[in-house]
């Protein structure tokens, strides 16, 4: 049936253009962009220059930068350790039970993200629920300082990412075959060696999704940052926006954007290379 | 058979990215013949049902359908059915609009519809059935619709790719008779593929057997059982035991054959020469062992286990040139023999034929 | 397999709860009776004022709701249009021995790489580079801006949605519709479509949410005109003071509760019937 095959695989061409226009040609345009320079208000103009990337080498660009993948790192080991458990308890629930864990753990997706985020910040406010509570138990006298810091800035972007990575997961133990762990107990191992040889092996492919998909937007999330962390914690996003909505510089934000697309580049290429799908991102 | 064939293959070849999976079939089928692939996996036969369906285009070669060329038709251009290896029911359909699917896309009227399929539900003897989905469905039951959905369109060929693999041996046995009534009432040519040698031998006319993209013979089940042409084909079919040899001297219609350092006495075939090495094929059945020596035609060996199976016994024997044998024989025929006990091992001479050993050039 | 024990149980639920926890504090602060400047951060008690304040046409969120809804709908009609054609191309397509074939059979498996891309790298990303894009070509941006940037990143869902579905179908089913004399087109009609409908309904369902809660995209390119709901959030949570926001979201929330778990009703439904017909 090749030649029919052949034929069939048009039907896919209107997606392909598609994709060639608004992402292809869209990213290809950025990277050109970040190659010139800044004019008049949004404008930009030749000569070619690699000016805007040898800006990167200030101080400040660099101290957001790390931070950037400081708070990413810490994000996504987080929400490995907390989610693993999380995701293999909730597979192992009764059936009826896991279906409701899991129109729970999805439901709130259908809020909108930045009211989720906002209610960690009305429970960070210096005289919101936390504090108060704290102080009617006694424990302070002062309230803390929880709001605007990276605390808070860390908080906000687990609780963003926590179900990405859980979903790959639990998809991936939901399809163990248990009789091959019971067949590792049967060989002698301990349920602790179990399933570290076993359990975690094979669900290897839904963690890594989990990391990539847990990773790669921690870098470049700016609106948690923005409204938990305040003008305090500069992430990587929050200097794209600025540079485009306050100073207007087009070429500036292009080659920071491609930064971070060279990052992710890196985090999906080690991904793929590990023999990743990108299809079990989503299941 | 002097009458046009309905259907010609000719010189098909077939690969797929580097593997060749037909390679030259030529095959003629007759009206109302039941014709009976029969291979082991991956000998090509499911590829050559679905060149002849029209779902796999041929590299090269042609089909002819009736004499006129149908290599490059769409399926469903082709007066050609299929009845799927998995059934292939669609299982949003009811036992009903499975039925009456084909019917529909050739745009017949409602009540020729409900007519045909009424008339293939009660020869398929799934009345009542209608409403049920195929996920309903006892695997006999989805089997009779897969078979319903496809005769009742009345091809003039009907394809049937393993279509018992999936049933239990009860149940495939009932239904090798059901298949072979329905086939004398319809009168459709059946062109039916399996690796189970006892199906094919029960159900065809005729029996093509295939290996490594090519028919190895092709012939009626008793020729094929009585006259293998290779070792291949008389392992494939019954038990068979190929006791290997070399040719000591022809004579006429008669070899002698040097197994071992005896020399045993069988029929000659026109391809065999001096010196060449080939085997003797001896159906198990047709395998003899007793304790004195009967003189002729006898090899020595020792008997190392006996089974009993039912009404019959099968013993599994040594030969002293270290190949083991096996006989099948009623309870009541052999003498009793002890384990491990030297005895001689014969057969009828006409009940045995020298075949080509063919066996090492398997995948 | 071995159950939960009593710990793991407990885990599940402290997670939860803390899953929950600020959407809560959301829920219970659009509750509140404080009307001032301190409204997200001082609960003074229960009334139902800031629903009213949410429900009234000036004040209210319905302008943005429109325009949410609006771009919703047709980004995600567009985009599983080019997603289950894409879906049904891509499946077990195979390469023809031409040099031409080769070259397209390349060439669309790089269309769709393109496609999931919006799926996998920073919505930022995506975000600004369709901005600068728009700007060449000099289109306003608004709702068609909006639209072309909320399909790009629709498609990947549904795409990847429909297409694990059309993997594991039968390929036996669409040769059987052939065989049994329908068109390549019917038998899409008649098979695939029907039996790809329930992925076709949650990749769209998902997409369509993505679709309502986008923010980071649709901020670089709708215009001074145009504001989605989520813009219209972002707006007043930075400034603060939000209960009416807080209304909108428990509404939303009680609006999800009730198409998912309703949905998982219906289908526990299905099957216990199904169960009793056997």
């Amino acid at each position: 049936m090749n030649e029919k095959n052949d034929k069939k695989q048009l039907l896919a061409v209107p997606m392909g253009l598609w994709a060639a226009a608004f992402v292809g040609l869209s990213l290809l345009y950025i990277i050109g962009l970040s190659l010139l320079t800044k004019g008049e208000g949004f404008s930009y103009s030749p000569p070619i220059t690699l000016d805007n990337y040898l800006r990167l080498r200030e101080k400040q660009y660099i101290s957001s930068l790390l931070l950037s993948l400081r708070l990413a790192f810490y994000t996504t080991a987080i929400s490995a350790l907390v989610g693993y458990p999380f995701a293999y308890f909730i597979s192992k629930a009764s059936p009826k039970r896991r279906v409701w864990l899991l129109v729970m753990l999805i439901a709130p997706f259908w809020t909108n993200a930045l009211i989720r985020i906002y209610g960690w910040k009305i429970l960070f406010y210096a005289n919101g629920p936390i504090n108060t509570l704290l102080k009617s138990l006694g424990i302070i006298e002062k309230p803390l300082k929880l709001l605007y810091t990276e605390g808070a800035v860390l908080v906000g972007m687990v609780y963003g990412m926590l179900p990405f990575f859980v979903l790959p997961v639990y998809s991936s133990v939901e399809r163990i075959d248990w009789s091959m762990v019971e067949a590792s107990r049967d060989l002698g191992a301990s349920p602790l060696k179990a399933f570290i040889t076993v359990t975690i092996p094979m669900t290897s492919a839904g963690v890594m999704a989990g990391l990539v998909l847990t990773f790669i937007p921690s870098v470049g999330l700016f609106f948690i940052s923005d409204l938990l962390g305040g003008s305090n914690t500069m992430l990587w996003g929050n200097l794209i926006q600025n540079e485009l909505l306050k100073s207007h510089d087009m070429p500036f934000a292009a080659a920071l954007s491609v930064v971070l697309l060279a990052m992710t580049a890196i985090v999906l290429f080690i991904y793929r290379r590990q023999g990743g799908e990108a299809e079990s991102m989503v299941y | 058979m002097q009458e046009k064939p309905l259907l010609s293959l000719r010189g098909l070849r077939k690969s797929f990215d580097t593997q060749e999976a037909l390679n030259g079939l030529d095959l003629d089928v007759y009206k109302g013949e039941f014709l009976t692939l029969l291979g082991p996996s991956g000998c090509g036969k499911t590829t050559t049902l679905r060149i002849i369906a029209g779902l796999e285009t041929p590299t090269e070669g042609k089909v002819y359908l009736e004499g006129e060329d149908i290599t490059d038709l769409a399926p469903e251009k082709r007066e050609v059915n299929t009845v799927f290896q998995n059934y292939a029911l669609f299982p949003h359909m009811n036992v009903e609009k499975n039925i009456a699917y084909g019917l529909r896309m050739r745009k017949l009227d409602r009540k020729t519809i409900k007519q045909k399929v009424n008339e293939m539900l009660h020869l398929v003897q799934l009345e009542g059935y209608e409403k049920r989905m195929p996920s309903q469905l006892s695997g006999g039951q989805r089997q009779r619709v897969a078979i319903a959905r496809s005769a009742v369109l009345e091809p003039k060929i009907l394809l049937l790719d393993e279509p018992l693999g999936a049933l239990d041996l009860q149940l495939r046995r009932q239904m090798q008779l059901e298949l072979k009534r329905m086939q004398k009432q319809l009168g459709i040519t059946f062109i039916y593929i399996t690796h189970d040698q006892e199906e094919a031998l029960n159900m065809s006319d005729r029996i093509a057997l295939m290996r490594d993209g090519r028919f190895v013979q092709l012939a009626s089940p008793y020729e094929l059982y009585e006259n293998p042409v290779s070792a291949f084909a008389a392992s494939f079919i019954g038990e068979t035991n190929l006791i290997e040899g070399t040719v000591s001297e022809i004579n006429g219609d008669e070899l002698l054959l040097d197994i071992g350092g005896k020399t045993v006495r069988a029929n000659n075939k026109d391809w065999v020469q001096q010196g060449q090495k080939l085997c003797l094929c001896v159906r198990a059945e047709r395998l003899r062992y007793r304790r004195q020596d009967p003189g002729h035609n006898c090899l020595h060996g020792k008997l190392v286990a006996t089974h009993y199976t039912g009404s019959d016994r099968t013993s599994i024997l040594e030969l002293n040139t270290g190949q083991t044998v096996i006989s099948r024989h009623t309870t009541e025929q052999e003498e009793k023999v002890n384990q491990g006990e030297t005895v001689c091992v014969w057969w009828d001479i006409d009940k045995a034929t020298v075949v080509i050993d063919d066996r090492d050039n398997a995948l | 397999m071995k159950k939960n024990t009593p710990l793991s149980k407990l885990y599940i639920t402290f997670i939860m709860l803390l899953l929950y926890l600020p959407i809560l504090v959301v829920v219970l602060f659009s509750f509140n009776s404080n009307t001032g400047r301190t409204a997200s951060m001082i609960f003074t008690g229960f009334s139902t004022y800031w629903y009213k304040d949410l429900l009234n046409p000036i004040t209210g969120f319905g302008t943005q709701l429109k325009c949410s809804l609006e771009v919703a709908l047709w980004s995600v009609f567009i985009a599983a249009v080019l997603a289950i054609l894409g879906a049904i191309g891509m499946v077990r397509r195979s390469m023809g021995k031409s040099l031409a074939s080769k070259i397209t059979y390349k060439a669309i498996g790089a269309g769709e790489q393109l496609a999931m891309l919006p799926m996998m790298i920073p919505e930022l990303i995506m975000g600004i580079s369709l901005m600068a894009l728009f700007r060449l070509f000099k289109l306003p941006f608004g709702k068609t801006t909006l639209i072309l940037s909320h399909i790009t990143f629709c498609v990947p869902y549904i795409l990847v949605t429909v297409k694990s579905r059309l993997v594991t179908l039968d390929p036996s089913l669409v040769e059987a519709a052939r065989d049994l004399g329908a068109s390549p087109f019917k038998a899409i009609i008649t098979v695939t479509l029907p039996l790809v409908a329930p992925a076709i309904l949650s990749g769209s369902l998902l997409a369509f949410a993505m679709s309502m809660d986008d923010f980071v995209i649709s901020f670089f390119v709708s215009g001074a005109e145009t504001t989605t709901l989520p813009l219209k959030i972002y707006s007043s949570v930075k400034v603060g003071v939000t209960p009416k926001v807080n209304a909108m979201c428990t509404l939303m929330l009680g609006f999800a509760f009730l198409v998912v778990g309703g949905g998982q009703l219906v289908s526990a439904y299905a099957e216990r019937r199904k169960e009793m017909n056997n």
